[in-house]
């Protein structure tokens, strides 16, 4: 236990709260990469997800990639788009490109799957009733389809928010920076209290963006309970 | 000095050098298998002891659904913190052991097995269920000739789920040494050697997808009738 109690110590030292290696500046480069990952990555599949859920079409490739997926190492998909950046521009390569471009093809599949489950699970016969009441394919996408799929769109948000935030503690590993940092310098320096309180931070992270989703979940659908898929996890990809 | 300028002799490098260098396949062999055989025994242990754990709560919370509330709150915590920053939270503790990363894999593997051998358990028709205790089989009996078997897609299901996200995350625990194919990842990204890396990669994937196969041929194998009857088993 001595570990964690020097692992807080070091947290609340003042010296670790300025400057571009404090703890606020981390903290905040790591949101930032989260953030611009996720956002993309939502405009992306969630779309997608929509369009597969509703036409039918592509459900196979949409499946696949998720297994595929999960099968990959995030740390792969990190390295992968450092060695490539690297080659193409050093310069670009030390900034949030590739990083960036790594959390948005991890995240792709799980919020691709869910929207599509989402969509998928929705009572063929309301999607029928709806049909028959004249309504048009649009109308029934936003109208019955968007709200009935919405806890599960939600879910798959939440689950590649926590991947994102998790895989952006390993961009340390390719010269980059955020939380990560402390625990590879905690390494680099065989300094263990730094590396517990690298840790403690990213932890942190992870379980306010679980939690902060769950409650915007909550908020958005108010009356639906999320469902859960016919086979737990199969939507999910544990976080690196 | 700048980052890039102190990389430069690296960089000259990377615009030259082949994706794959066999002579360095053939040359590592020894270490290939050695890391190969940490990857494989990682993995197991993460799963089989995650089972062992999940299995038997899965059952209880079948009969009592009180259980399920406090376990499952449980392992989603454990479940969303990142296993770069569990395996680091370990290290004053457990030190660079094998313990170090086996708790952060079987703590994920525990919600992913517990769901799904309760969704198993519970997925079972009704009226099998009825027509069982109407043959006057036990609660007993009826678990273990009627629910188990008829449970079992669904839970090598998430077997197999628990088994592919293991051998993904096992790469993580490079960082202490300890992460089977992992460590030619981390070893190619250090020294922006292609070879080690794409070596990594390939076989991490390939380890995974022979793993997946392996478990879909036992289960087809273990329930005949989910193949005979069409039953197309959940997750497949």
């Amino acid at each position: 236990m001595s570990g964690f109690l020097e692992g807080l110590q070091w947290l609340v030292a003042n010296e670790h709260w300025s400057g571009s290696d404090g703890i606020p500046h981390r903290v905040w480069e790591h949101v930032q990469v989260s953030l611009i990952a996720l956002v993309i990555a939502a405009a992306v599949a969630v779309p997608v997800g929509l369009w597969v859920g509703h036409t039918r079409r592509g459900q196979f490739i949409t499946v696949q990639l998720s297994n595929i997926g999960r099968a990959i190492p995030s740390l792969a998909v990190l390295s992968i788009a450092f060695l490539l950046a690297v080659k193409l521009s050093p310069t670009l390569a030390f900034g949030f490109p590739p990083v960036v471009v790594a959390l948005i093809i991890l995240a792709i599949p799980v919020i691709l799957i869910n929207t599509y489950v989402g969509i998928q699970q929705v009572d063929a016969d309301t999607v029928e009733a709806a049909r028959g009441m004249g309504m048009s394919g649009w109308q029934i996408l936003f109208d019955i389809e968007l709200p009935l799929a919405a806890p599960l769109i939600l879910t798959g948000l939440r689950l590649s928010a926590v991947l994102i935030v998790a895989t952006a503690g390993l961009w340390a590993l390719t010269a980059g920076g955020a939380l990560g940092r402390y625990i590879v310098d905690g390494f680099a320096l065989q300094e263990t209290d730094r590396v517990v309180a690298g840790a403690i931070l990213i932890a942190l992270l992870a379980i306010c963006v679980d939690a902060l989703f769950t409650v915007l979940t909550r908020i958005l659908t108010p009356r639906q309970r999320s469902r859960s898929a016919a086979e737990p996890g199969r939507l999910e990809r544990p976080p690196a | 000095m700048t980052a890039v300028d102190a990389m430069a002799p690296w960089l000259a490098q990377t615009d030259v050098q082949p994706l794959l260098r066999w002579e360095w396949v053939t040359d590592n062999l020894d270490e290939i298998v050695t890391r190969g055989a940490q990857h494989f025994w990682l993995t197991a242990v993460s799963v089989v002891v995650a089972l062992v754990i999940a299995f038997p709560l899965a059952v209880l919370a079948q009969r009592r659904r009180w259980v399920i509330q406090p376990i499952t709150w449980v392992s989603s915590v454990l479940y969303t913190i990142p296993a770069l920053a569990l395996i680091s939270l370990l290290l004053p503790i457990t030190g660079l052991s094998l313990t170090t990363v086996a708790i952060p894999l079987i703590s994920y593997n525990l919600l992913i097995l517990f769901r799904n051998t309760l969704a198993g358990l519970d997925g079972i028709d009704g009226d099998v269920v009825e027509a069982a205790r109407g043959m006057g089989l036990t609660e007993r009996q009826l678990l273990g000739r009627v629910r188990i078997p008829m449970a079992m897609p669904v839970i090598i299901a998430g077997i197999r789920i628990a088994t592919v996200s293991s051998i993904g995350l096992v790469t993580i625990a490079a960082l202490i040494g300890r992460g089977g194919f992992g460590q030619f990842i981390l070893l190619g990204l250090n020294t922006f050697f292609w070879t080690a890396l794409v070596v990594g990669v390939i076989l991490s994937v390939a380890f995974a997808f022979a793993a997946d196969l392996l478990l879909l041929g036992i289960q087809r194998w273990a329930t005949p009738w989910t193949r005979a009857a069409g039953v197309r088993a959940v997750g497949t």
